[in-house]
């Protein structure tokens, strides 16, 4: 707890500097090392550690979202490899990292929000880095106050909020992301202010090059743990930007002093956070190795490239598709689901339920599952033989070939029919020759997509094959819909006409290859039947795989998009929205999260207060008048820049979001609006209650316009904030209090009424031995 | 003359003759040589010259200001150069003249090939038709497009008979050459103003003909001026807003006067006109009110101004820019709905209060009881987009989807399935018997909702919906009314006090059952076979205030209740309003790609990566391919990158304080300035499409492809004057002479050769050999 302290005290070393002459007169002077201590320093953050880990692992049960990372962990712990559509892996693998250090072995069902924890499960541990992290944002937040040049009584205003805050008390103290966001955010925002500061007085100093570097990892920590960290470095990015400009304009530095500041700020503020990020990506890969629940998501490729798996049936088979090859192929799109191309015996229906007609030919399809009749085989078109010659004739990009499936033996085909569910496209069929002058189109062109020359073979798993009708130049396409009960729910095949440009739906991969040796069909099931192998690996370049990990996140949707503590962006400043984490079914104890209402009325009227005073200061600088003195304008732009526009980027971002948001989101920009506070009562204090005569006059009848008014300032505000965090202390710190007879009927899966979690909670609240005499606001705050 | 050392600066030209060789080509024989000017003026100075005509841009220096109502003449010419004022007055009408003449020209030629509905013809010229017959429909676009086409094709004769039904459909004897010809005439428009609007910002004459060219040969803008479409007019009132808010800031050292006023209200007449035409007008207002605002700065920062003066500019912007525009909007809107007054396709999009005032719609001037009673029989319409009516039939929910009980579905057509009784919750009293009085039911009430033909209850369970896995199933139970606590139902309106009588179409229900707390509503998702493929009724678990949980009573038959007129149900204009924009919106958004189909996307588009089939698949087809040309394009591109190092390098410069002379200053004005205005333009015009989630075409870059061809315009111009000055008189004078000239050429030459792209292809395919257009297909994406 001290050394944490200590890193962000000041420290000043004297009496070694003095030159060499007088070096050897510590023979006669003592050695003199002296450190000044911020005891405030101290102070925070020690009432942080108290604040957040106190009685840390209670409740030893899965509360919220701990059901939800509480999987990836163990996943981590297993090393089985996964797919999180949420964010980066560098936040679960911190959290992973916690259960590491309690020596977690991954063996518990994350099931169910309120399940006991068995006795594997080290909750201390996995809940210690997150409840540290947000230990460390109260010094963090005096800090940046004082690197503003706000004074300490300010800033030890700011930390105490931040301090008192529950909600961010209640996030930080479970195994969630999002306090380890706000951690990093703040130690990225802090180091780049130590490092502007820096910046007038001693550039290139090793101090210097330290808060620098310190600020690009921070940024790609923060980014990391969860893509909302993206706007606040972009925010960070924007405003080196602008002091790089200023930088540019001064014209006392030369213009080589000028380049090397510009290349050290994009080495440490691009270059070095993409670095970090490629390397959470590195270590995320070679920690999960084996093959897990989300193979199906990836290709072909991806698959095999890990252990287990898909990997254990392809490895070793021959790499290049020859005449003959016998072979899967399998959907590159995967979507709506990952499928094969299959046929089976059943034939289209002669006529579909809306009168349409078909060519009652045999059904081609994509199936879901893994099956014998997914198996083709590559033939050529010139010659009888099913099997592969000596030495194998490899197909390349531009053959034509015909497609052969291996159960029945009949020819992939298409033609002028209309498509079953698509109409607008042509029917794919395995042919039936029914002799009604119908005949077989059986001659596909092989189209390698991502070849390097056009002389490419075609690959297993690697190649992406686009299969292209020689007669009607139609393409094998997945249409994504499923066919009725005649086709048994499989999903539709066609042939794309309009075949515009690239997409994923129209590329195959062989997965499973075999080379074919029997010539008889009898031989040939026996042989389909059988399990491949051979005696090549393929594994997939870092960058190769990391590209399409990164594709899979960011694209990856889920469907469901209600939830029942789901709110919106709008309700977040009113607090119109809770949480209720968890309660205890038996003795009623209960964690909520929800804000003090307090600090978050205060901090949405320092927003408002600050915009329009800023607006008013602005128009009245254009108009050459005045208000405050240039650096005290300096200091509010400043600061308000950073607070202001880190709660903006922080929030406004997502009205733009389809996903589902809860309150929790808005937990990094109500950190920024509480930071604001302080900044705008000591600007209010300083400038406009002194004096009387102000056109603007003063807004709060805080305090009398003395020196040291801003102390009273804080003094004032402080004390009523903290009590009012007390008031929600049950809230946070899970009292058990239920009037008799609620017990039974209370349950928060019965997703009852939407007022009746209010109303218990209240009873909660009223019954609590903490309020006397703040029942009124209770309520109200509870509707 | 060198250049001196490193600061960068124009000699002076002792032997200077005109840099526009243009200029006097274009106008004539007569005037192979201008007089001398002065030893010491510039390009741009000569520039601001040959500007100084009738029109009030192009004036740099301050001039008094008129006493208002005389209209805006040349200042009397100061110095002896006066009669070249006069002649190159002439020098800029006939270049315009002749761009324009090209323009139409171009536009014009082959107009009324091919003789069958092309592509999106088939939309934009039936609802043309719709309002020439009156009916009334819907459209994700504001009316006035629409409204211009069914005008012209009116003015011109036709009837609004064609059907439009599908690409491909021959006109017959249908008239529809007048239609096209407007969008053309419209098309052709656009043009001259670019021109003017390069003209106004660059003062170059030259840089207005290299935009002006780009245009007129560029195969894309010909294609899509060719048709009946909306772009077209919506590329009119667009560069019309850019080209009047152009003039109006040329006007600025000149306020209030009369041109001043003209450009000011032209430009909010011409915002007004693309919004009404579609709503990616935004985009234009946007630019031209963060100019406005830009304009606002820069006043307030003039000390000279007063207050009141301030005040004055500010309402001036007020009213040209926000309630003028907004008027107008609105009064779009009135003719619309003045114009649509008959039932039509659109109908079922909105809500029974507005479809009562459509002719022949079955709820015009229908006379129905207003308060609901009990006993009453009702239908209820489902308040989101397009929903149903709440709907129930025999047909049993099959095995595995949740309760065996009677589906309740929501139907979008109207069906004696439809009607549902309200009863009390408690008895099963008949309240049509005459002997009861008449009770009226109240927010708040508890009530049991009868299905007329099967006699069972409204009814929902803790069983999971047949699609909406987490919400509630609903079904028919009960045997001729009696069932069980699960049928109670509370019912209640939106923002009303308990107690108050419940309005048919007026007030929105919400039904919220009661053992479970969840609330009725749609969820929009098509049940499978067995379920008709009608939409899904849920009961929803989340507290939510959306249209998919409200419902309004649509039909009320009550035998004991007095019938009004619906007529005083009738909604006022601006609910109307409102209403149909909600409508628009959620269309518009509703637009989305589905999942495995081919779409575009905004990053093809300025490469020119794909085109649309306007016309015609195979070879025997008259093909007309909605293609740019690629030179041009690629042009166009290649300027942005130059642009934006150019304007690096200018404000790098400025910022390390290097020197620089009068003529560079003129030019970074110019460059940062004017080319930064079109720049804007063109961020604005494209950037926001990477967030839209709709369904995008080709098309939609059009807009921005205009603005990328003014900046290249102006930044060519401004790069080879740069150059110019940088070497020796005469080489530099020939280094801009000929730069001109071999870029116009090139423009010319590939549009010779892309040309069949937009006046159509017969015969073989690119990829055949025997093709004129062999060797032409430079990107495989391209089809034609």
């Amino acid at each position: 707890m001290v050394t944490a302290a200590v890193f962000f005290s000041h420290f000043a070393f004297r009496g070694l500097n003095k030159p060499l002459c007088r070096m050897l007169e510590f023979l006669k002077q003592p050695v003199v090392v002296t450190a000044e201590i911020n005891v405030n320093l101290v102070a925070l953050t020690v009432m942080g550690l108290v604040n957040r880990l106190w009685a840390l692992s209670y409740p030893r049960a899965v509360v919220f979202d701990e059901v939800y990372y509480g999987q990836f962990v163990s996943l981590y712990m297993k090393r089985i490899f996964f797919v999180d559509d949420s964010g980066p892996p560098f936040g679960h693998m911190l959290l992973a990292f916690g259960g590491y250090l309690g020596g977690f072995d991954g063996n518990f069902l994350w099931n169910r929000i309120g399940a006991e924890y068995s006795m594997n499960v080290p909750v201390w541990s996995l809940r210690l880095l997150p409840a540290l992290s947000g230990a460390l944002c109260v010094p963090l937040a005096y800090q940046i106050l004082v690197e503003l040049h706000f004074s300490h009584c300010a800033a030890f205003g700011a930390a105490l909020l931040i301090l008192f805050e529950n909600s961010l008390i209640t996030q930080s103290r479970l195994m969630l992301l999002e306090s380890v966001l706000i951690f990093f955010v703040l130690l990225a925002i802090l180091s780049y202010l130590k490092f502007y500061n820096l910046q007038k007085c001693s550039p290139f100093t090793a101090g210097w090059w330290f808060w620098l570097l310190l600020t690009g990892v921070a940024c790609s920590c923060a980014v990391g743990v969860k893509y909302m960290g993206l706007f606040t470095y972009m925010l960070l990015l924007a405003i080196a930007g602008v002091h790089s400009w200023h930088l540019i304009g001064d014209q006392t530095l030369s213009n080589v002093s000028v380049l090397c500041h510009l290349l050290a700020r994009g080495l440490a503020l691009v270059v070095i956070p993409v670095a970090m990020y490629l390397s959470f990506f590195y270590v995320h890969l070679t920690l999960l190795y084996r093959s897990g629940p989300h193979d199906q998501i990836m290709t072909s490729a991806f698959q095999a490239s890990l252990e287990g798996g898909l990997a254990r049936i392809t490895q070793g088979q021959p790499l290049e598709v020859a005449y003959g090859s016998q072979i899967t192929l399998r959907n590159v799109l995967g979507k709506p689901m990952p499928c094969w191309l299959h046929s089976h015996k059943n034939t289209y229906p002669i006529r579909y339920e809306n009168g349409r007609g078909s060519s009652h030919q045999q059904q081609v399809t994509c199936y879901p599952f893994k099956d014998v009749n997914n198996w083709w085989i590559v033939k050529d078109p010139g010659m009888q033989q099913l099997v592969v010659s000596n030495p194998p004739r490899p197909v390349r990009h531009g053959h034509i070939v015909q497609l052969v499936h291996g159960i029945t033996t009949r020819y992939l085909n298409t033609h002028d029919v209309a498509a079953p569910l698509s109409p607008h496209s042509q029917e794919i069929s395995c042919y039936v020759d029914y002799n009604i002058s119908m005949p077989a189109q059986s001659l596909w062109r092989v189209e390698i997509v991502n070849r390097e020359s056009d002389t490419d073979v075609w690959k297993t798993i690697l190649s992406e094959v686009r299969f292209v009708h020689v007669n009607t130049s139609a393409v094998l396409k997945l249409s994504g819909a499923s066919l009725p009960e005649w086709g048994y729910r499989q999903l539709e095949i066609i042939g794309e006409k309009l075949s515009k440009g690239y997409h994923q739906s129209m590329l195959w991969n062989v997965e499973e290859h075999r080379y074919g040796k029997s010539q008889e069909q009898k031989e040939r099931e026996v042989e389909l039947h059988s399990p491949t192998q051979a005696d090549i690996s393929k594994n997939l370049s870092f960058m190769a795989r990391f590209t399409e990990l990164q594709w899979k996140i960011l694209t990856l949707k889920n469907e469901d998009t209600e939830h029942k503590y789901s709110s919106s962006p709008l309700d977040w400043i009113t607090m119109d929205t809770n949480i209720a984490y968890w309660f205890h079914p038996i003795s009623g104890a209960q964690i909520h999260l929800i804000g003090n209402v307090l600090t978050w009325a205060s901090a949405n009227v320092a927003t408002l207060v600050y915009v329009c005073l800023f607006l008013w200061y602005l128009l009245r600088r254009r108009r050459k008048i005045c208000d405050i003195p240039e650096d005290a304008w300096g200091l509010w732009v400043s600061a308000g820049g950073l607070c202001v526009g880190g709660w903006a980027v922080n929030y406004l971002p997502f009205f733009m979001m389809e996903k589902t948001l809860f309150l929790y989101h808005y937990l990094p920009a109500l950190t920024f609006q509480i930071l604001l506070i302080p900044v705008v009562l000591q600007h209010l204090t300083d400038h406009l209650c002194r004096y009387p005569g102000h056109p603007v006059g003063c807004p709060a009848v805080l305090i009398t316009g003395e020196e040291g008014s801003e102390m009273v300032g804080f003094l004032v505000p402080a004390p009523a904030l903290t009590l009012s965090t007390l008031h929600y202390v049950p809230s946070v710190i899970m009292l058990p209090c239920l009037p008799e007879g609620h017990g039974e009927n209370y349950s928060v899966n019965a997703s009852t009424e939407p007022g009746k979690l209010h109303v218990k909670l209240q009873h909660c609240f009223l019954g609590s031995p903490f309020l006397t005499g703040s029942r009124v606001q209770s309520s109200k705050l509870l509707h | 003359m060198p250049c001196e050392g490193t600061r960068l600066r124009f000699p002076p030209c002792p032997t200077a003759r005109t840099p526009f060789p243009l200029v006097l080509c274009a106008v004539g024989p007569g005037r192979r040589r201008l007089p001398r000017v002065g030893a010491r003026m510039t390009l741009a100075a000569r520039c601001r010259q040959a500007e100084s005509g009738p029109r009030c841009g192009g004036l740099r220096q301050r001039r008094p200001r008129r006493p208002a109502g005389e209209p805006s003449r040349p200042s009397p010419p100061p110095r002896a150069w006066a009669p070249l004022e006069a002649r190159v007055g002439v020098g800029v009408w006939a270049p315009l003249a002749s761009v324009t003449l090209l323009s139409f020209a171009s536009r014009f030629y082959r107009l009324s090939e091919p003789p069958h509905v092309c592509w999106d013809e088939t939309h934009f010229g039936k609802m043309g038709s719709y309002y020439i017959n009156r009916t009334f429909f819907f459209d994700v676009h504001p009316p006035l497009g629409k409204m211009l086409i069914g005008l012209a094709g009116y003015l011109s004769g036709y009837d609004g008979t064609f059907p439009f039904q599908k690409p491909g459909d021959r006109y017959e004897h249908h008239n529809y050459i007048g239609m096209r010809g407007f969008c053309a005439f419209l098309g052709s428009c656009l043009v001259p103003f670019c021109y003017l609007t390069v003209l106004e910002l660059s003062k170059s004459l030259s840089a207005a003909l290299l935009a002006a060219s780009i245009l007129i040969f560029d195969t894309g803008c010909i294609t899509l001026s060719q048709y009946i479409l909306l772009d077209p007019i919506l590329m009119f009132f667009l560069m019309g807003a850019v080209l009047s808010m152009v003039k109006y800031n040329s006007c600025a050292d000149r306020p209030f006067s009369t041109p001043w006023w003209f450009w000011l209200s032209l430009t909010g007449v011409n915002l007004a006109g693309a919004i009404g035409v579609k709503f990616v007008g935004l985009f234009v207002v946007l630019l031209v009110g963060l100019n406005t605002v830009y304009d606002l700065w820069e006043l307030l920062g003039d000390l000279s101004l007063s207050l009141v003066a301030l005040g004055k500019h500010l309402l001036a912007r007020v009213f040209c820019l926000i309630l003028l525009p907004l008027a107008l909007y609105t009064a779009q809107f009135a003719v619309h709905f003045a114009v649509l007054n008959k039932s039509g396709p659109g109908d079922g999009f909105f809500s029974s209060a507005f479809q009562s005032r459509l002719i022949g719609n079955n709820l015009h001037n229908v006379s129905v009881p207003e308060h609901l009673a009990y006993g009453s029989v009702i239908t209820m319409k489902n308040l989101r987009m397009a929903g149903g009516y709440l709907h129930s039939h025999w047909h049993l929910y099959p095995e595995g989807v949740g309760a065996r009980q009677q589906q309740v579905t929501a139907y979008l057509h109207k069906d004696l399935n439809n009607l549902w009784v309200i009863k009390k919750h408690d008895s099963n009293t008949d309240h049509l018997d005459p002997s009861h009085s008449v009770e009226f039911v109240r927010h708040g009430d508890v009530i049991r909702l009868e299905h007329k033909e099967t006699s069972r209850n409204l009814h929902s369970h803790q069983q999971e919906a047949p699609m909406t896995r987490k919400h509630f199933q609903v079904t028919g139970y009960g045997i001729n009314g009696t069932g069980d606590a699960n049928d109670f139902w509370r019912i209640e309106v939106v923002g009303r006090k308990a107690g108050k009588r419940i309005k048919v179409l007026r007030s929105q229900i919400r039904l919220t059952h009661l053992a479970t707390g969840c609330i009725l509503g749609s969820s929009g998702k098509t049940l499978p076979k067995w379920g008709w493929e009608q939409v899904e009724v849920t009961c929803t678990p989340y507290v939510k205030e959306t249209p998919n949980a409200l419902w309004n009573v649509e039909d009320h038959i009550n035998p004991k209740l007095p019938n009004i007129s619906l007529d005083v149900l009738k909604p006022s204009f601006p609910e109307i309003l409102l209403e149909s924009h909600m409508v628009m919106i959620r269309g518009n958004s509703g637009l989305k790609p589905k999942e495995n189909e081919v779409t575009s996307k905004p990053w093809h588009w300025p490469i020119n990566y794909q085109g649309l089939r306007f016309s015609g698949v195979n070879e025997t087809d008259y093909r007309v391919y909605l293609l740019g040309n690629p030179v041009v394009w690629w042009l166009n591109l290649v300027t942005i990158g130059l642009y934006l190092l150019m304007v690096t390098c200018a404000i790098v410069a400025m910022k390390r304080g290097v020197q620089l002379t009068a003529e560079l200053k003129e030019l970074f004005e110019v460059l940062l300035h004017s080319g930064g205005k079109i720049m804007l333009g063109w961020l604005l015009h494209y950037l926001p499409f990477f967030m839209m989630g709709r369904v995008l075409y080709f098309h939609h870059y059009f807009p921005a492809m205009l603005f990328s061809s003014m900046l290249t315009g102006i930044t060519w111009d401004t790069l080879l004057k740069f150059f110019a000055g940088c070497l020796s008189c005469f080489v530099g004078r020939r280094v801009y002479t000929y730069g001109m000239l071999a870029l116009m050429l090139l423009i010319v030459y590939s549009f010779y050769l892309f040309h069949p792209l937009s006046y159509g292809m017969v015969g073989p395919m690119a990829s055949d050999p025997n093709s004129p257009m062999t060797g032409l297909r430079w990107l495989e994406s391209w089809e034609f």
